[in-house]
């Protein structure tokens, strides 16, 4: 999960000032040196951080006036501030065409990710925005790198145009746009090759290609987990073809992604995708605050919402409450609700937007994936009288299904207590619904309207 | 006599050959390290914590890590009293000096080249993040053993990224060698199975093994290497005998969880360092030596194939601050 490095070290940070009735100079100092060092430490570059944490000391020293509050809270609304700042202060959509075709260059140095997030750009594009369209394979250098397109291309369900490796990169990119305007395609996504920043040739190439098809949006994949170089990478990538934006790419797997914090800073040009995995449904829209949110241990409700709003259809929602206020909950309902929130995305990723979630391991996720993964195979070796029934579960049933399913009695038997707890909390939850209480999960709220009678 | 003069001087003589790839690919890193280092000294006659404060910053640019930096930094500090330097030119000298110390202490001297094994063939196997060059190091390494005469093999068990496969094949032709291919989402270990079988039948001996890219922090794809080392174990006695660990030189501190975690995993023998040529920083070294003391074996310094350098500190250093 993002950040989470570097969330470890805010949240630790924030603890010391916990308790301490004013901000002087002194505690501020310690605490800006340990900032200064978490910051670093994430790959931040040297000189952001440097106005970063001058930034928040000057803010934090300046506000006397709101002595009221915590002085660990303001510091804490201080940072985030800061954060939403260097991350860009507000979200940057891309430039799109009503009547023509949008034309996307993806451009970067080389195993940034760029033919993946093609794939990735063009399953949002086609199946979020129900758009038709057309990549192009202008990599004729990398080994391989056409098929590799094809099939991604072929994986997602576009069209690709492929000229093979014999015809250069700007020719192709003037057939893919000549194609798109013929063809009616709303968006074309031209794959270029990686190249190195002070490679001339290649560079100017790049720029041959922005002239000749002029581009709505020139996008520098920029790997997340690269050093203090990010950001000269990306102003020179700039400075040649004036980018539109960046797209971060493998959020995933760092834990720190001080690139994501210097490079719009340092560069200009906004951050407006980010890549979390390697599916083609891992890329999300970038959220500068919700980043901040994030990166500062407050979680992210709304990208969780969002995330439940694109996997969980009404309908789903609808029957399943039916079937919970009818007290007719069963291991059907079970295994679709695990299903739906699978959906969502990995646990860890899901987990790590809930604000105020305490840390968990790596092990207990894998346990809680895998005891998940276990409810639906024991479930899938069971009758369907048997999933809407479970009381009449005996040994030999159970005997049956392990023979089945490969899996113990003892996992059965685990799985099923699983469900009565579950079942017994859906039955509250359906009766206190119907007589207009609270369900009891949400005791703090329930008391509160106790008080107001 | 400083370590950087020692170098100057033993690059001077006809029959040490400085090796031009190292001095042209370490361009970006020279004119970031050593120009800045310059640039730095010339604005002091006498050094004080300022001057310090810079080295500091000039060191974090290049990746070396914050508390790799700190404790360089600090050691110049404490030998500089002893020695009274005050000099701007000797203290950037002897943070060089203390820099590759601290490389060379970190860990054992190792030969840079794979050790192959008396009998059967000798396996390596090459894992790493997604994007840091994994298929074309092979290519490059395969090359290497080529031209010394080995029998290599490829084994390509990158069956999950499109087109992988292809792209290790279009290597495998061109350099004339034989490749064990797997199928689009066939299971690793069973290409690895095929390719080890196959190695011993026909006395490869080199068999390279290609993976596909993973990040460290995903459980179940850590897992899959494991099992793939357990299955070329069982093929063939010792198998890994090397596990490159191939890494990007434009990383960032992530640079050394990596490292960790794919130790953890496999064991890592040696690390393969990349793009060399388009970054200027490549401080990762550093860090992964300090903490982890695995050594760099090569170094890739450009596109083409013969661009893989064995790894040498003297070269890479002479590369890295010949202009001071």
């Amino acid at each position: 999960m993002p950040f989470e490095n570097l969330t470890d070290r805010f949240k630790s940070i924030f603890k010391k000032l916990r308790g301490q009735t004013r901000l002087t100079e002194g505690n501020m100092d310690e605490m800006m040196k340990e900032i200064r060092l978490a910051l670093l430490d994430a790959d931040v570059n040297y000189k952001v951080v440097k106005e970063f944490t001058n930034n928040v000391k000057e803010k934090a020293l300046h506000q006397k006036v709101l002595e009221t509050l915590d002085p660990s809270q303001m510091v804490v609304k201080i940072v985030h501030d800061e954060l939403v700042d260097l991350l860009g202060s507000t979200d940057s959509e891309l430039h799109i065409n009503k009547n023509k075709p949008t034309i996307i260059m993806l451009v970067g140095l080389q195993g940034t990710g760029k033919t993946t997030t093609a794939g990735k750009l063009s399953y949002y594009f086609k199946n979020k925005m129900n758009k038709k369209v057309l990549l192009a394979a202008c990599d004729t250098y990398r080994p391989a790198a056409i098929e590799q397109l094809v099939t991604v291309a072929k994986q997602v369900g576009v069209d690709v145009l492929n000229m093979g490796d014999k015809v250069s990169p700007v020719e192709i990119a003037k057939k893919a746009k000549e194609k798109a305007y013929n063809d009616h395609y709303d968006f074309l996504i031209l794959d270029t090759a990686g190249r190195l920043q002070i490679d001339d040739d290649l560079m100017n190439e790049l720029n041959e290609m922005k002239d000749a098809v002029k581009p709505e949006e020139i996008l520098l994949l920029v790997d997340a987990m690269a050093g203090q170089d990010a950001v000269n990478v990306a102003m020179a990538f700039n400075e040649r073809l004036s980018l539109t934006g960046i797209i971060m790419s493998k959020l995933d797997g760092d834990a720190r992604g001080g690139a994501a914090l210097s490079i719009k800073y340092m560069s200009g040009v906004p951050i407006k995708f980010m890549g979390l995995g390697e599916k083609f449904t891992d890329l999300d829209v970038f959220h500068p605050d919700r980043m901040a949110d994030r990166i500062l241990g407050m979680g992210d409700v709304m990208t969780l919402v969002e995330k439940a709003e694109d996997n969980v259809s009404e309908k789903e929602m609808r029957k399943t409450t039916n079937k919970i206020m009818a007290g007719k909950f069963d291991l059907n309902d079970m295994v679709d609700q695990l299903k739906q929130v699978k959906r969502m995305g990995s646990f860890s990723g899901l987990l790590s937007m809930i604000p105020g979630m305490p840390k968990i391991t790596k092990e207990q996720i894998a346990t809680a994936e895998q005891s998940a993964k276990n409810v639906e195979v024991i479930v899938s070796s069971m009758t369907p009288e048997e999933r809407e029934h479970p009381e009449i579960l005996k040994y030999s049933r159970k005997l049956r299904i392990s023979k089945g399913c490969g899996k113990s009695v003892a996992e059965i038997n685990k799985v099923l207590k699983q469900y009565d707890q579950m079942k017994e909390q859906m039955d509250q939850l359906g009766k206190m619904t119907k007589n207009g209480k609270m369900p009891s999960g949400m005791g703090g709220l329930s008391g509160l309207g106790g008080l107001r009678r | 006599m400083g370590l950087l003069s020692r170098l100057k001087e033993k690059f001077s003589k006809k029959e040490n050959k400085v090796d031009d790839k190292y001095v042209s690919g370490m361009a970006k890193s020279r004119e970031n390290f050593s120009a800045k280092l310059d640039k730095l000294s010339s604005k002091y006659k006498k050094v004080n914590q300022d001057y310090f404060d810079n080295l500091e910053e000039i060191l974090i640019e290049a990746d070396v890590g914050v508390n790799l930096s700190f404790k360089i930094i600090e050691s110049v500090l404490d030998e500089a009293k002893k020695q009274k330097l005050e000099n701007p030119k000797d203290i950037n000298e002897l943070l060089i000096d203390t820099m590759f110390e601290s490389y060379q202490d970190s860990g054992e001297v190792v030969q840079n080249d794979i050790r192959f094994v008396d009998n059967g063939p000798t396996v390596l196997l090459v894992v790493g993040v997604n994007g840091v060059g994994k298929t074309t190091s092979i290519a490059k390494l395969a090359n290497r053993y080529k031209n010394q005469g080995k029998k290599v093999m490829l084994c390509a068990a990158d069956t999950f990224r499109a087109a992988a496969v292809e792209q290790l094949t279009i290597w495998a032709n061109r350099l004339g060698i034989e490749i064990v291919n797997g199928e689009p989402n066939a299971d690793p270990a069973s290409v690895c199975y095929e390719a080890a079988r196959r190695a011993k039948q026909e006395n490869v001996d080199l068999l390279i093994v290609d993976t596909a890219g993973r990040l460290q922090n995903k459980t179940n794809l850590m897992d899959e290497l494991a099992k793939m080392r357990r299955v070329l174990s069982k093929e063939i006695e010792g198998a890994p005998h090397e596990t490159f660990l191939i890494i990007d030189g434009t990383t960032g501190q992530n640079g050394v969880i990596q490292a960790k975690q794919f130790n953890e995993v496999c064991n890592i023998t040696g690390i393969v360092i990349t793009k060399m040529d388009g970054t200027s920083k490549g401080g990762i070294i550093l860090a992964i030596r300090d903490q982890l003391g695995i050594p760099v074996r090569f170094i890739g310094l450009g596109e083409k194939i013969d661009d893989l350098e064995e790894f040498d500190l003297d070269q890479y250093l002479y590369g890295l601050c010949v202009a001071l």
